[in-house]
């Protein structure tokens, strides 16, 4: 109606209306939320960021150019490899190249380091022949996405490590182990959170209290040592596969507190609303009531909890795993590999150790910033 | 004041004994228990341990009592003697081992706290006085970057770059001529030079939250009708400003200190292993390392406790700033 009115007071062509102002009286709740989120830039571009991440998870046997665990023991801490367009004698190629890289030890110093060859010459191809590999752990697979035809070239784009295993590779398994880890704990923090959050929302009483108080409990020991604790716990002899689960339980049962509290802060507020008690006095049964009204009204507060609650997980697997409490190698986590970059002679020496670092900060940034672009959209009606 | 204090302490009691018992599972939670680790220690060095000494340690610690003893037997050392244990790796009483890191410790994450404050009040002011200002803007994508890159990277990252150009490694709290010298006036001003760099790293994630929480509640306060009246009478903006606005929106800031000490000490924790400080932190993961229980859990515990301690001086500092909590009986 107020649109009508609108076109009444002051004659505007309808065309220069955009299309959200003719259908916002219309529009569904999500429909109002991603048109608010849509207006938060940084959430925008983190979107795709994000989705070539998540391909880089899915695809990480692919995309890598090496095996996580191959050894080039002539590359040992080899810095990541210049790829060059234009070679020594001025030719310029399209197609890109890597030259060969020899070792070579100062004679006062005995520092080792590393020279291009400019003699030996490897074009970088698409879809090249490498070492087998099995996708998913099902089919077996020869063709990586890029890489030098020559197996033993040094083709190593952030450089390798101190057994002489690819950097890059590693990374790319690495995200797949943290990144899993984060989303796995989300699930167990989800329903822990929801299940308690819910039970002292929507009783109230003692249970609430009980509830209440340890949650106060939990968030009054220091995190980090707590996770230390508990990950200390673990027994040594349990397969890796075992420690992963025992950490995703571990940050589970220390995380679940912060989404217990705004489930259960909404559970209050929502059962006081007109329109519980609406349903109530219809006859709908507290099941119909939680998941067909309350349930719906709440859940984009959940997507947001997840949302923040994500990298919190990944910076503290990464913590527990960087100081060695953590995930072990043979597992390969973002962690796991800034392990080698702890000792500052390591690090001096070979700054690229960081790289899985810029994997870390670029990750938990993307999704700080989605999740403040769903904080903005939450309330679209505001 | 004194009934709202009376019943905050009253309220601590239950959360102190809480605490307790999770340091004491925490103690209990690796296989085996304390005597038997600490004797093949012994026997692995070579010493040869007599029943009358096992007999006397198991004992002392009442290890031959069930586990519900045991934890009355500990609290009892603890509370009675301030005997928190033995630390077999260190072979010295826990209190010992961890007396002077835990003193730094603190000194570190007041710091941290007041320089989080100092940097996040002002900024947040800023940002929320000149939103969407270019300055603002800044300060939200540093802000957010402060919140992604962990403690540990930020330390790793600026040792890095400070050791490649300078050459000098900024870890350690002390020169060395002072790192085992005793306390005195020198030791103190060795520390507050070098206090500041663990300072500045473990504040980033703080103050990122902070400014954050501070721009969204002085803009909320800014658009109440009170100020657009105030206003519109002609007051100073200066004076509007600080006269309510921002005092309103501190008081999060306190009340949050429950959440941000924890924080800082769990940051403290993990940037003085990187930066090798002789505080609490590389001691701890040693102990959880070799599952130096007594050791851990008694950090544990009396980490939990001063955060404890720190969130009810954060609520009687409220109440005393916020005249609304004072006068408006003890709910929270």
């Amino acid at each position: 109606m107020s649109v009508e009115l609108g076109k009444e007071m002051e004659p505007m062509p309808l065309d220069e209306m955009k299309e959200e102002e003719k259908s916002v009286e219309v529009a569904s709740q999500w429909k109002l939320m991603w048109w608010k989120f849509r207006k938060h830039k940084l959430a925008l571009i983190s979107a795709p960021i994000l989705l070539m991440l998540f391909i880089i998870i899915v695809f990480a046997e692919f995309l890598s150019p090496h095996l996580p665990l191959e050894r080039f023991t002539d590359y040992k801490y080899a810095p990541p490899t210049k790829i060059h367009f234009v070679d020594a004698e001025g030719n310029f190629s399209f197609r890109p190249f890597v030259y060969g890289m020899t070792q070579e030890i100062d004679s006062e110093t005995f520092q080792r380091t590393f020279v291009e060859d400019t003699s030996q010459k490897y074009p970088i191809h698409f879809f090249v022949e490498g070492k087998p590999y099995k996708m998913w752990g099902l089919f077996e697979m020869k063709t990586h996405f890029i890489g030098v035809k020559d197996a033993g070239a040094p083709f190593f784009l952030t450089g390798t490590d101190s057994l002489g295993r690819d950097l890059l590779s590693r990374t790319f398994y690495g995200s797949r182990i943290s990144i899993s880890f984060a989303l796995i704990g989300i699930v167990f923090t989800v329903i822990f959170g929801l299940i308690l959050g819910g039970i002292s929302g929507y009783f109230g009483g003692a249970v609430d209290t009980v509830i209440q108080r340890l949650i106060d409990l939990l968030l009054c020991i220091p995190a980090i040592p707590l996770w230390m604790a508990l990950a200390a716990a673990l027994p040594q002899s349990w397969s890796p596969l075992k420690i992963y689960f025992g950490m995703v339980l571990i940050f589970s049962i220390v995380g679940w507190t912060g989404l217990a509290r705004v489930v259960r802060g909404k559970l209050l507020s929502l059962r006081e609303e007109d329109f519980t008690m609406a349903a109530r006095l219809a006859g709908a049964s507290n099941m119909r009531i939680i998941s067909k009204h309350l349930l719906p009204s709440f859940a984009s507060y959940i997507i947001i909890n997840v949302t923040i609650s994500i990298p919190v997980t990944i910076l503290g697997e990464t913590s527990l795993s960087f100081l060695g409490l953590g995930l072990q190698s043979p597992v390969v986590s973002w962690g796991v590999l800034l392990q080698e970059a702890q000792k500052l002679e390591n690090l001096a020496h070979h700054p690229w150790l960081l790289w899985p670092a810029v994997f870390i900060v670029v990750t938990v940034l993307m999704f700080n910033f989605i999740g403040d672009g769903l904080r903005d959209a939450a309330d679209p009606y505001k | 004041m004194i009934h709202y204090i009376g019943h905050r302490l009253l309220q601590l009691i239950p959360l102190l004994i809480a605490i307790s018992i999770i340091a004491f599972v925490i103690i209990q939670l690796p296989p085996g228990d304390y005597l038997t680790t600490y004797i093949n220690q012994l026997e692995l060095s070579g010493t040869k341990v007599s029943e009358s000494a096992i007999v006397a340690l198991e004992r002392q610690y009442g290890l031959d009592k069930p586990m519900y003893q045991q934890y009355f037997i500990w609290m009892k050392n603890i509370l009675l003697h301030g005997d928190f244990g033995r630390s077999f790796s260190w072979n010295e009483p826990v209190s010992k081992v961890i007396g002077e890191r835990l003193v730094l410790t603190m000194v570190i994450s007041i710091f941290t706290l007041i320089v989080t404050w100092l940097i996040a009040i002002p900024i947040g002011i800023y940002s929320a006085v000149r939103q969407y200002s270019v300055l603002d803007y800044i300060f939200s994508f540093i802000g957010f970057i402060g919140l992604a890159v962990p403690n540990f990277l930020i330390a790793l990252v600026i040792v890095y770059f400070v050791f490649d150009t300078t050459g000098i490694a900024i870890t350690g709290l002390f020169s060395p001529e002072y790192a085992d010298a005793p306390w005195s006036f020198a030791k103190v001003l060795d520390l507050l030079q070098r206090i500041w760099v663990p300072v500045l790293i473990i504040a980033t994630a703080g103050t990122a939250g902070l400014i954050r929480t501070m721009r969204g509640m002085l803009l909320d306060e800014l658009s109440k009708q009170y100020v657009v009246t105030a206003r519109a009478k002609g007051v100073a903006e200066k004076k509007l400003l600080f006269k309510y606005p921002v005092r309103v929106a501190v008081n999060p800031l306190i009340s949050t200190i429950g959440w941000t000490l924890p924080t800082i000490i769990s940051g403290e924790a993990i940037v003085s292993i990187v930066l090798n400080l002789p505080t609490t932190g590389p001691v701890l993961l040693d102990a959880f390392r070799t599952q130096d229980m007594y050791l851990a859990g008694s950090f544990i515990l009396i980490l939990s406790i001063l955060t404890v301690i720190g969130t009810l001086l954060s609520d009687i500092l409220l109440a005393w700033v916020d005249p609304r909590i004072r006068f408006g009986g003890v709910e929270e």
